[in-house]
């Protein structure tokens, strides 16, 4: 790898917690986000020529607080700018302050910058880019790509959201237990919808998308790494990449989506199932579930499964009932259908959703399920009712199209 | 002689390089792999999974305790190690729970799961 790639592999990795340190000590989010970026310029400058640094986060951290402090000075007018060899020529004070900061305060500095990002007036439209902006540190341009909407309209989107959480609102207090697990759930969620938005893209945006479900998972491995020991931090990792282990083969070449069953099995990503089920593992000994645990759990089973008849739908039945009870919601209800017209025949699982009607009256899937369970009890009227319902309520060409596919072998039947 | 050789690097910047990256890496990798292959000198080689899907057995005076998490001590030195192939979690510490038993002494088995393995040639 060239020097320039090294490098700014190195920069993504340090910026979480280099923002968050700066962002602890200048208390305001611009100043932290400018003196980061004056610290990777210096960093181009000058890891190429004296090699990189033993700790590039220690480094970036106390280079950057240096520069935003000579900034202040220098508007201040009140001393020149030191030389800069003096700040590149760190040497042992590198090593005194990477043992300082190597501490505690590293976790809830990453915390409390991706914290700020789900601030509850933020609408999750822009908690997101926020995160990504900020956290991730792509760049807008990478951004709007991702959430399909011009360069200048993200752009506004992002200095909006900042404007919002006004930096008198940031919690700079170190976190007591509670309040730091109750941070942490908030952070989790939305690293998950970050994934999800990737995750729920056509095949056409799949390219620009899939950036999100990349930058959700290493998110979710960072928040791992600052708490080792949270089963569901663990199960949300484990869930992330279950899942992403089977993006090449979820759409065929047409663009259609290729449901579960149906799909080509060797094009799963081995590697991110070895690392998912190693952590579901690791997280099922604590004997504390929790839903991001079930719902891997879930996909674990279905990772297990080298073809789609072993698929052990029993267990994946008492896991949906299971994620029922700890957070009753109508489309778990739904997915639980599926799992349960394999085990127990469409018509049960049929009676099992009928009446969610109402409440997901405006939801594709339902429709789709639906659809699928009357059809296989040969009620083929109503099978084509509801596929035509799911249609008109399709969020993607792709969703439409598999629908279109049943609504012909109907025709054909 | 067998030689052992570990590979220390920065996890968290493997982990930002992109899927292009790392291939790239893994491919030169594998040139050098292949060359000690045909000699005849290359025993098993493994890739492991991120240190956040490691599991640390602790054993002190009282019975071993199980840590979510990499080995993170300075005060014990990396002696030997061992390539098992378990179905499960439990079953991996159970065998570093025995390891631990038969050994008198302190110290601490870092268990990781392996992405790639490739068992090599029989070098003896």
């Amino acid at each position: 790898m060239s020097d320039a790639g090294w490098i700014d592999a190195a920069l993504t990795a340090a910026r979480p917690q280099a923002v968050g340190a700066l962002l602890r000590y200048f208390r305001n989010l611009d100043t932290a986000e400018e003196a980061f970026q004056e610290a990777c310029l210096r960093a181009l400058k000058n890891w190429p020529k004296n090699g990189p640094p033993r700790d590039p986060t220690a480094w970036l951290i106390f280079v950057g607080r240096n520069s935003a402090i000579d900034g202040v000075r220098r508007q201040a007018k009140q001393q020149p700018l030191p030389p800069e060899e003096l700040l590149s020529d760190l040497g042992d004070t590198e090593t005194a302050i990477a043992e300082k900061i190597d501490g505690s305060d590293y976790r809830d500095d990453i915390l409390r910058l991706l914290f700020i990002c789900c601030h509850p007036d933020l609408p999750a439209t822009q908690q997101i880019p926020l995160a990504l902006r900020i956290v991730s540190g792509l760049s807008v341009r990478q951004i709007a790509r991702a959430f399909l909407v011009s360069e200048s309209a993200m752009e506004q989107r992002i200095t909006r959201a900042k404007g919002r959480i006004g930096s008198g609102d940031v919690p700079f207090e170190t976190p007591g237990p509670a309040e730091r697990a109750e941070r942490l759930a908030v952070v989790a969620a939305m690293v998950y919808l970050i994934f999800n938005e990737g995750y729920s893209a056509g095949s056409g945006e799949q390219q620009a998308r899939f950036p999100l479900c990349e930058e959700a998972i290493r998110l979710a491995r960072l928040l791992l790494r600052i708490f080792p020991t949270e089963p569901e931090i663990m199960g949300l990792t484990a869930l992330l990449l279950l899942q992403n282990a089977r993006a090449e083969a979820r759409f065929d070449k047409d663009g259609s989506v290729i449901l579960l069953e149906d799909q080509d099995r060797s094009l799963w990503n081995r590697k991110m199932i070895a690392e998912g089920l190693a952590l579901i593992d690791k997280a099922m000994r604590h004997r504390r579930p929790g839903p991001y645990q079930i719902q891997a759990a879930i996909a674990a089973l279905h990772a297990r499964a080298l073809l789609a008849e072993d698929t052990d739908w029993a267990e994946i039945d008492l896991l949906y009932a299971a994620l029922e009870r700890l957070t009753p919601s109508p489309v778990i209800t739904l997915n639980r259908a599926v799992a349960v017209a394999k085990v127990r025949g469409p018509a049960e699982a049929l009676a099992l959703i009928e009446p969610l009607e109402e409440r997901l009256s405006g939801y594709f899937h339902f429709f789709g399920v639906k659809g699928g369970l009357l059809m296989k009890i040969g009620r083929a009227s109503e099978a084509r009712e509801a596929f035509n319902r799911a249609i008109s309520l399709a969020n993607t060409a792709a969703e439409a199209a598999h629908i279109r596919m049943h609504l012909d072998k109907l025709a054909r039947d | 002689m067998i030689y052992a050789i570990f590979c220390y690097h920065p996890e968290d910047v493997i982990g930002a390089w992109t899927k292009e990256e790392d291939d790239a890496v893994m491919e030169r990798l594998g040139v050098v792999q292949d060359k000690l292959r045909e000699q005849g000198k290359l025993g098993p080689v493994a890739r492991l999974l991120p240190t956040t899907a490691a599991t640390t057995l602790r054993k002190g005076r009282d019975e071993p305790i199980v840590i979510d998490g990499p080995f993170a001590e300075t005060k014990e030195q990396l002696l030997g190690f061992y390539v098992v192939d378990c179905a499960s979690l439990d079953e991996v510490i159970d065998i570093a729970k025995d390891l631990a038993h038969a050994n008198p002494g302190i110290g601490s088995y870092e268990i990781r799961p392996a992405s790639i393995f490739r068992p090599g040639a029989n070098l003896i």
